[in-house]
């Protein structure tokens, strides 16, 4: 299949892209990477009328380190994110998800932003996002905000960005450099989409549990923070979770899919186990 | 529908041209240039065997709009070699661990396998292996490949 018509507007530079989107409308979409957008648009499932590539827009790209975390441009590519020495030392799980966001040739185009913005339920990086606290720089020409990740995300492919909004950046905040984490997906193929994935984070001092951030993916219509599971963490001794009864807690939030590749059930048992299994390993850590 | 001029250095030679907004690198190579080497499988980012090389780097060219290679360096199976009747080094190994069966796969594999062999620093095998979940073969013929990059990374094992 190929692409309905459409009109290609280059923007370089964020203000531009803002711009251009402003007058376009509602008619048009942004493209960054294009790994998903492309497909979509071969497929005719989505046919705007204006494309605004923003791969020319440098300002863009690039990856700062801000004081309180991490600023990743939105048009970074996910093969920069993955080998940054910024990533690997303050945010080691995101360079982790990066790894298993589709495949070493969709990587070299395909971005940060570009993922966090799509919203698709499934995906590695929505997840990391809301696990870690993180905040989506959105700007318009009425202005620029920050929505943080965790009210971000409403449907699938939906996403509180309004029509006019540009994705500038995601904003990761710091967690101590001694936090233990966990990321984990099972999918069917190397870079599919996860039936089941877990982020944990755990910032322990000594045996306490001083924060925890815990998100699922492939898991509900969005990635979903287990709150009730990192209320029950924060400020715990490790000695007294019992792993079992804490991955039921962090499962109750969570309404997993049915579909052809694996049942509701499925993804369940699926999940309880890996959550289970792999606190006991970070856990144990600590207790050595 | 807007229309663009392009140009851009295909395998070592400045080529230009007329394209639609919609028209894919791989379309415009294929169709308009005449460089068929970019094999159309998919069109929508899922087999790999449109892999191309833009600024050295390996993407799928049916995942690429025509009026984006403006100005970039594009690299097809097509240059890999001084001539139609050599080989590159690694199409020497293809042809001696047997790597292919129709073909059709095969110039995507090339040109992942030559943009990971040139990168710095060399991938080990592991690596290598894991680039290749990029490309289907329908012919399933994935160990001779796999006997390639064992060839390719022995010195860094
Ligand atoms: S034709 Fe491009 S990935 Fe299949
Ligand atoms: S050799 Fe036939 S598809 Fe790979």
């Amino acid at each position: 299949m190929k692409a309905a018509p459409f009109d290609y507007l280059e923007a370089g530079s964020a203000d531009e892209a803002v711009c251009l989107l402003g007058e376009a409308g509602s008619d048009a979409a942004v493209l960054a990477g294009g790994q998903t957008l492309m497909p979509l648009l071969a497929l005719r499932m989505t046919s705007p009328t204006v494309l605004i590539d923003i791969n020319p827009a440098d300002d863009m790209a690039g990856i700062t380190h801000t004081g309180h975390g991490l600023r990743i441009g939105a048009r970074t590519r996910q093969a920069d994110a993955l080998h940054d020495p910024f990533v690997a030392r303050h945010l080691p799980i995101l360079g982790e998800a990066l790894g298993h966001v589709g495949h070493y040739q969709t990587r070299a185009r395909g971005t940060v932003g570009g993922s966090i913005a799509l919203g698709e339920p499934a995906a590695e990086q929505p997840a990391v996002a809301v696990a870690l606290g993180a905040s989506i720089e959105l700007r318009s020409t009425r202005g620029t905000r920050q929505v943080p990740a965790r009210e971000f995300y409403l449907a699938p492919y939906a996403t509180a960005r309004a029509e006019d909004e540009v994705v500038i950046a995601i904003h990761f905040p710091a967690w101590p450099a001694a936090s233990r984490a966990v990321f984990q997906e099972v999918a069917r193929r190397r870079g599919d989409f996860a039936l089941v994935g877990l982020v944990m984070l755990l910032d322990v001092q000594d045996t306490r549990v001083e924060r925890a951030g815990i998100a699922w993916f492939g898991m509900g219509p969005t990635p979903v923070a287990a709150t009730t599971a990192e209320q029950a963490l924060t400020g715990a001794t490790i000695a007294d979770i019992d792993p079992r009864e804490l991955a039921q807690l962090a499962l109750a939030q969570v309404e997993p899919p049915e579909d052809l590749h694996a049942s509701a059930h499925y993804r369940r048992t699926v999940a309880a186990r890996i959550f289970e299994r792999r606190f006991r390993t970070l856990t144990e850590k600590v207790a050595a | 529908m807007s229309l663009h001029f392009v140009e851009f250095e295909l395998n070592g030679c400045q080529i230009d041209g007329m394209v639609e907004a919609r028209r894919t690198l791989l379309d415009f190579l294929r169709c308009d240039v005449g460089c068929t080497g970019p094999h159309a499988g998919c069109e929508h980012g899922v087999c790999g065997a449109c892999t191309v090389l833009v600024e050295g780097q390996a993407v799928r060219s049916c995942l690429m709009l025509a009026v984006q290679a403006n100005g970039k360096t594009v690299e097809t199976v097509e240059g890999l070699s001084g001539g139609p009747k050599e080989l590159h080094p690694i199409q020497q190994l293809f042809r001696e661990e047997f790597a292919l069966q129709c073909g059709f796969c095969t110039p995507g594999f090339l040109m992942t396998l030559v943009a990971l062999d040139r990168s710095e620093p060399r991938p080990n095998a592991a690596e290598m292996r894991e680039a290749l979940s990029g490309h289907l073969c329908r012919c399933t013929g994935y160990q001779g490949v796999l006997r390639v990059i064992d060839r390719l990374t022995e010195d860094r094992k």
